[in-house]
């Protein structure tokens, strides 16, 4: 059934653009088509050639006056005098050019602006364990944030539902689609998605006061345990009928999506500050045969960079947010540079749809507070955190992160260094397509915004 | 006698601190002032005030000389609104001398009385090159927020050094909220506030009681009432705005200064014509509540551009107790949106000092108190860092808990 052969169509999908949209979850005759299949289209790009500019290749490398050519979305080659017919050719002289920043950590859509009780939809709070739902069924493509997104350089992003509870239910991976009418024309193809867990005081807060469990930390990790035990006995059975052993259980939704986690198919994004909960999470990940794709915020991952590396999970960051909470006290800025120092998978998120429009500024933070510290980081290195190592934490780095011939044409044009806090995206490609260009005077694209005083005059 | 003892000895290590004639020399040095940015040039600090900037200042015998190596010598940053100093841990249900619930106080709540200058934040905010702050409590129920003060970031006993310099008071969506849900029973409110205040205490003596202020309450809001305090408005829409200057039109003695103005470029040269000063968030874009539908990045530079004074700040709803340090970053985006950088570093450092009618902070001219930073680079890049921080001529140690813990943790060190 499904749960079990979603990961090889997962793999699939990632290797066909064009089948993706369509792709069925399987080949078992009583399934139809996949519920919520994305929908996204590329928009319409012709080869472009970018000259002279700045390059980081987003695994690493700096290149000096080199050039980046793109054509039917994908980046076809980067280097030093590249030439290609009927090509739009971009001067780049003076200017950086990068992979777009992925967001691995986003509410956008699910606490939309504005912010009002209607919008508040981005964390159902009316169970420990809501694994069931799926933040894109709350997305609002008319969020005005997705534009301000585009605009900071980024080109995907992961919006999770909120952490008040154990298991919040399902993360999707969006391209940032200006005028979308629905989310399946925003969803990136192939992409898996997440569980969204969460450690720590949210939970214990929430349920806490509500004098039920999870009302402390051990009841936290005793619902993580109890759920993942219920799941794999679930797995199990519906493994055996798959084989001819006996009926499958009742469907269940939120059994579902935990045992996607346990057969790999839906990757874990967990929400975890403290070290000694992040290393609780990963004996519970070790004894229910799971992996965790990344510990989110992590504020104290510094702490343990040595667990986190040979875990192989990655770290998803602030550059400097600290002691709005206890579990946030021990926050420091070289938090990102040291993971990365160690060997670990460094990850720059925001969890704002303030902080998601300067991502870049964050890394350079990292970077030179990390610099400072004694740690060598380059420019290009600091990219990593921003592209490269989010699209690992998302499993689509096969996809997108870096500039590697084949990728996705996802890239941002910068007026400057774009680790200063005085550089802007001037031009941002998805798929090889214009999707913002810093200047243009357009009607906003989100329905919400027409017609307001925020229009008028006003360029993008 | 012990105890005099203690006091000279204590005495006798304050003082050469305090006392310390410093020569920076060589920096690219940012007045603030006439003075412009000068090159090459030397700030000399005497008893904690600034004696001399200009090129080639000599050093008197016995002072220091820091070599500045043409790096950035700017004045200290003012954070012109944050909660620094009012909670160690803002959440997770630990003391927060921020948030005050309920009714009991409302306009005589006193920031002042509940700053502690011993939180780590502080530090933290210090070596950031933030050597002082504006600080306010946040009321949940009344209008009136309560007095803020102002605060150096010495960490030292005195460091709280105007009390009560402005009543906060909520004109915008958030007031209406707490008057019923309208601004129709809003602005009702807020005059009859001020009618109670100037009435004190004749009305309260008499039974009649106020309005709707009880007579604590009345008794603070008295002052700004009578136009001898500035009063820090929460507001956000033009509309709401332009409510504020017809206002202040019919009531010229009194003195307000806006937060937040997410609209306020849409009105831009009323409020130039007005003289009423904005802080502003430069970061503020996002039609994230129904009075700033029309918030963009280029504010800043707009306001700039008609003549309206401000100052740089988090905007209400973003100001908290542990990243005041970031309002260098803030300026640093207004530049990035078409603010020239003079005017932005101001907006963080003169631009505060002058809103609050602090007249000896934040320019580097003579007798101006020595709150100095020296940087590695521009200051209103997110990768730079001062290398020394001064205030009132006393060098600051630049260790923070995050510097240790930071030390404690790093990977080069573990490798030795």
């Amino acid at each position: 059934m499904r749960l079990n052969l979603r990961p090889a169509i997962a793999i699939v999908a990632m290797l066909s653009l064009a089948a993706c949209a369509t792709t069925s979850a399987d080949n078992t005759a009583d399934e139809g088509p996949v519920p919520f299949a994305s929908t996204y289209t590329p928009r319409p790009s012709t080869p472009t050639l970018i000259r002279n500019a700045t390059v980081f290749d987003g695994n690493g490398a700096e290149l000096s006056n080199a050039d980046v050519l793109m054509r039917d979305g994908r980046i076809v080659a980067v280097g030093q005098n590249l030439s290609a017919e009927g090509a739009t050719v971009i001067d780049g002289t003076g200017k950086f050019v990068t992979p777009g920043i992925i967001d691995a950590h986003s509410h956008l859509g699910v606490y939309p602006s504005p912010s009002i009780d209607a919008t508040s939809d981005g964390n159902e709070l009316t169970s420990p364990n809501t694994a069931e739902v799926w933040a894109e069924h709350s997305v609002w493509p008319q969020d005005p944030g997705f534009l301000r997104a585009v605009a900071g350089g980024i080109t995907t992003l992961h919006v999770l539902p909120g952490s008040g509870n154990l298991f919040g239910g399902r993360g999707v991976t969006l391209r940032p689609v200006l005028g979308a009418t629905t989310v399946q024309e925003m969803k990136f193809p192939g992409a898996p998605q997440s569980l969204k867990m969460a450690c720590g005081e949210n939970p214990a807060r929430v349920y806490g006061s509500r004098n039920s469990s999870p009302a402390t930390g051990m009841g936290d990790v005793a619902g993580y345990r109890q759920a993942f035990a219920n799941a794999a006995r679930y797995a199990a059975r519906m493994e055996a009928a798959e084989n001819g052993q006996g009926e499958p259980p009742d469907r269940d939704l939120e059994m579902e999506t935990l045992a996607g986690v346990i057969n790999g198919d839906i990757i874990l994004q967990w929400h975890c500050y403290r070290a000694d909960e992040m290393a609780n999470a990963i004996q519970v990940a070790h004894e229910f045969h799971f992996q965790i794709a990344a510990f989110h915020h992590a504020v104290e991952a510094y702490k343990i960079t040595d667990m986190l590396r040979e875990e192989n999970i990655c770290a998803a960051m602030w550059a400097d947010w600290w002691g709005f909470k206890l579990e946030a006290y021990d926050g420091i800025r070289e938090n990102i540079a040291f993971v990365d120092a160690s060997g670990g998978c460094a990850v720059v998120h925001s969890d704002s749809e303030v902080g998601i429009q300067r991502l870049n500024q964050e890394a350079a933070k990292a970077m030179a507070d990390g610099r400072r510290a004694g740690i060598e980081i380059t420019r290009a290195q600091a990219w990593t955190w921003l592209s490269r190592n989010p699209a690992r934490a998302l499993r689509i780095d096969q996809e997108t992160g870096t500039l590697e011939p084949g990728r996705r044409a996802d890239v941002v044009i910068w007026s400057a260094d774009p680790l200063s806090s005085y550089a802007v995206a001037e031009r941002v490609f998805i798929d090889g397509a214009v999707m913002y260009e810093r200047g243009a005077q357009r009607d906003p694209p989100s329905d919400f915004e027409l017609g307001q005083t925020y229009s008028r005059g006003r360029a993008q | 006698m012990r105890t005099l003892a203690a006091l000279l000895l204590a005495a006798a290590i304050a003082t050469p601190a305090a006392a310390e004639t410093i020569l920076i020399n060589n920096g690219r040095v940012v007045t603030n002032g006439a003075g412009g940015v000068i090159e090459n040039g030397d700030v000399l600090i005497v008893d904690g005030r600034i004696a001399m900037v200009g090129a080639n200042v000599a050093a008197p015998r016995g002072a220091r000389v820091i070599e500045a190596n043409g790096n950035y010598v700017t004045p200290g940053a003012f954070a012109a609104m944050s909660e620094v100093g009012l909670s160690e841990i803002s959440g997770s249900g630990a003391p927060n001398d921020a948030d005050i619930e309920g009714e009991l106080i409302s306009a005589a709540a006193d920031a002042g009385q509940a700053f502690n200058p011993n939180v780590t934040a502080i530090p933290v905010t210090r070596i950031e090159g933030v050597t002082r702050a504006a600080i306010a409590p946040s009321a949940s129920s009344t209008i009136f927020d309560g007095r803020g003060a102002l605060v150096s970031m010495s960490g030292e006993a005195d460091s709280v050094f105007r009390t009560r310099a402005f009543m906060v008071v909520e004109l915008g969506e958030s007031g209406a909220n707490r008057t019923g849900g309208s601004r129709a029973a809003l602005w009702p409110a807020f005059e009859a506030a001020l009618r109670d205040a100037r009435e004190y205490p004749a009305r309260y003596r008499s039974g009649q009681g106020g309005a709707v202020l009880n007579e604590i309450d009345a008794q603070a809001l008295q002052p700004f009432a009578r136009g001898q305090g500035v009063f820090l408005v929460h507001l956000e829409s033009a509309a709401d705005i332009r409510r504020l200057i017809r206002f202040k039109r019919a009531n010229p003695s009194l003195r307000f200064v806006i937060h937040g103005g997410a609209e306020a470029w849409q009105v831009a040269d009323e409020l130039a014509s007005s003289g009423i000063p904005v802080i502003l968030d430069p970061l503020v874009n996002l039609p994230d509540h129904f009075e700033r539908l029309s918030a963009r990045l280029d504010n800043a530079a707009l306001l700039n551009r008609a003549g309206v004074r401000f100052a740089i700040a988090p905007g209400p709803g973003s100001v908290d107790a542990h990243q005041a340090r970031l309002v260098l970053q803030l300026a640093g985006n207004a530049v990035a949106n078409g603010l020239p950088w003079d005017v932005a570093f101001a907006a963080v450092s003169r631009g505060p000092a002058e809103i609050f009618g602090v007249t000896n902070l934040g320019r580097l001219e003579r007798n101006y108190l020595a709150d100095v930073v020296i940087w590695d680079g521009d200051p209103l890049q997110v990768t730079s860092a001062p290398t020394a921080v001064f205030i009132e001529g006393v060098e600051q140690s630049l260790t923070s808990r995050q510097t240790q813990l930071r030390d404690r943790y790093n990977p080069r060190n573990r490798r030795r």
